[in-house]
């Protein structure tokens, strides 16, 4: 049975996978529905969902389509939370494999590093970072790939820490291969798997960041954010509950998926290495 | 007891240097942020260009990188974190005073977390497989996957807006002049709800490492052992799995602590509790750069010393932890 096909068999994973197609095309396809600045007036004020066809989730505080928002909030949520996951899987992996492989001062020494971001509240961190130098889209990234690159980072040291003492290792010394060659171009592919079966949870953990940051106030101004229409939904709370209610409800659909789907796939490459 | 003294040891010395790299982390920050101190100070009072010069050279901001980094850390020696611009009072004393209402609200949120968390992880993992299991395993999952902030506006529509049952926000009723029981009862009717927007989230972390925790322990020969001598379900359940699969929650705790925090800077600008986490986003709004880094570094140490107390708390509970740091 090939890996698909089990990973198919599980009704979790199916329902986390079509949450997150079914995201994956509204990113894609927000500037081919709705191509108009989603930040601009659509419509009259506050118009309540499934009245006017044009605008069927009807609009918030100023007059803005919300069906709209949704899709462009789609599109940041996704592609902050990717770029902030890859962002800290690579960090991660590289300060781990050097702490694993060198040891000594150098482990200490990025083991401290690694201590104290984790002492931190990566919120915090991420808070700070932003309002220090300003909220763009690229400076919300790595704010939040600050607070997220410790976890890999320790996954990754344990693995090159096995990893180092295979015979492969010692035939790549005895050859004459650079260390920072065996460290990055032997250990490091062999250490990958474990610190990728994080990612789902880092990628959930990025998009919950960035929805905070930006109901804050803290998101980039120019882009529109499930976290900033909870947040100008929160001004008409009595009034209007739904504005709020719909993008959270977006925001838990997605990061259910995300958890769904990747739950999914490492139990299904688990199984498989267990019967390997 | 000697080995839980050298871990206690080891670890005190390693916190310090932690402290150290964060403290730094925090200086390069405020390096980092547009304006120093003497601006933000004219900005509120006014002066000319001499004044801006004298007040630079007085506080000592003229200086190189590595004296003013000195300088810094002198006058955290003496636990001084500076002057806030927006309360114009000094830091210390704002943060103090915040402090024990975001205590309480962690406090509070991690009972309820660990304490249902653990309970329904038990009874999840009392058959693992089941219905009920898979059910609470799924449901927990959804439930971690709700954002804080969120959460916290659903409840305040449903139980604060609609039903009118709970307070919208704040700490306790303004000028009631309760005092003692009814001021505590008052205190803990505001905290109903933001408690369980922190708590229910970490709730499933909890719930979720207990019912992995037992199904480990399931498979172990002591579980066989305590079949064989024909104990009760119940109490294999209890004394035995449950009992074994509770420590490493333990140290959850300690690891979870950062999170709590940072997770309170949401909910208590949701609920306009003013504790810590409020005072971070009244911070980052009024731009007060200082005042915010002073925040970071009280958490940091608020959670060094709860990773030690959990620490300390392990190797009494596990003889097995001393001896195995101790001898590395």
């Amino acid at each position: 049975m090939s890996p698909l096909n089990r990973l198919l068999r599980r009704p979790e994973a199916v329902a986390g996978a079509f949450i997150l197609a079914v995201l994956f095309a509204m990113a894609l396809s927000a500037s081919l529905l709705f191509p108009s600045d989603p930040q601009a007036i659509a419509g009259p004020a506050l118009l309540p969902s499934f009245q006017d066809w044009s605008l069927p989730l009807g609009t918030d505080r100023l007059g803005r389509d919300v069906l709209a928002e949704l899709f462009h909030g789609a599109r940041t949520s996704l592609a902050v939370g990717l770029a902030a996951a890859t962002a800290a899987l690579f960090i991660g992996a590289v300060v781990g494999t050097l702490a694993g492989f060198a040891g000594g001062l150098v482990d200490e020494v990025l083991m401290r590093i690694t201590d104290a971001f984790q002492t931190v509240p990566s919120f915090l961190l991420a808070l700070a970072f932003v309002s220090v130098v300003g909220p763009s889209l690229g400076i919300v990234v790595a704010a939040i790939a600050l607070g997220a690159w410790t976890g890999p980072a320790r996954v990754a040291r344990a693995e090159v820490l096995s990893i180092r003492e295979r015979d492969y290792v010692a035939g790549a010394r005895v050859i004459g291969m650079h260390p920072m060659a065996i460290a990055f171009r032997e250990v490091l592919p062999n250490a990958l798997p474990p610190v990728l079966a994080l990612s789902s949870v880092i990628v959930a953990a990025a998009i919950l960041t960035e929805a905070a940051l930006s109901f804050l106030g803290l998101g980039d101004p120019n882009r529109v954010t499930w976290g900033g229409m909870i947040a100008e939904g929160r001004t008409v709370l009595r009034t209007a509950p739904f504005l709020s209610i719909v993008p959270g409800i977006a925001l838990v659909l997605t990061v259910l998926g995300i958890y769904l789907a990747g739950e999914g796939v490492v139990e299904t490459t688990a199984v498989r290495r267990s019967l390997s | 007891m000697t080995r839980a003294l050298t871990l206690i040891r080891r670890r005190l010395v390693g916190s310090i240097f932690v402290l150290l790299i964060v403290i730094i982390g925090t200086f390069l920050l405020l390096e980092a942020a547009p304006g120093d101190a003497v601006d933000a100070y004219i900005v509120s009072t006014g002066g000319d260009a001499g004044m801006i010069e004298l007040l630079r050279h007085r506080w000592g901001l003229d200086q190189s990188e590595l004296t003013r980094l000195a300088n810094y850390l002198w006058a955290l020696l003496h636990l001084d974190l500076g002057q806030s611009v927006t309360f114009s009072r000094p830091i210390r004393e704002v943060i103090i005073e915040r402090l024990p209402t975001t205590l309480l609200l962690m406090v509070s949120a991690t009972a309820l977390s660990f304490g249902l968390g653990s309970a329904l992880g038990i009874y999840a993992g009392a058959r693992p497989g089941s219905f009920r299991d898979r059910f609470l395993s799924i449901g927990s999952l959804a439930l971690y996957a709700v954002p804080g902030f969120w959460l916290g506006l659903v409840l305040i529509v449903v139980f604060a807006v609609d039903l009118r049952w709970l307070p919208i926000g704040g700490i306790e009723s303004l000028a009631s002049d309760k005092t003692g029981f009814a001021r505590a009862a008052d205190i803990a009717v505001h905290l109903v709800l933001p408690v369980s927007a922190l708590g229910f989230i970490y709730l499933a972390l909890y719930l979720r490492m207990m019912r992995a925790g037992m199904a480990e322990a399931w498979r172990q020969d002591f579980v066989l052992a305590a079949r064989a001598r024909g104990l009760s379900r119940r109490r294999i359940v209890l004394a035995h799995v449950a009992r074994n699969a509770l420590l490493p929650l333990v140290t959850m705790l300690g690891l979870q602590s950062a999170q709590m925090l940072g997770g309170s800077v949401v909910i208590e600008s949701v609920f306009a509790v003013p504790g810590l986490g409020r005072l971070a986003q009244e911070a980052v709004a009024s731009r007060d750069t200082p005042l915010l880094l002073g925040i970071i570094l009280t958490s940091a140490v608020l959670v060094i010393a709860i990773n030690l107390a959990v620490d300390i708390a392990y190797a009494f509970l596990d003889p097995r932890v001393g001896a195995s740091e101790a001898g590395a």
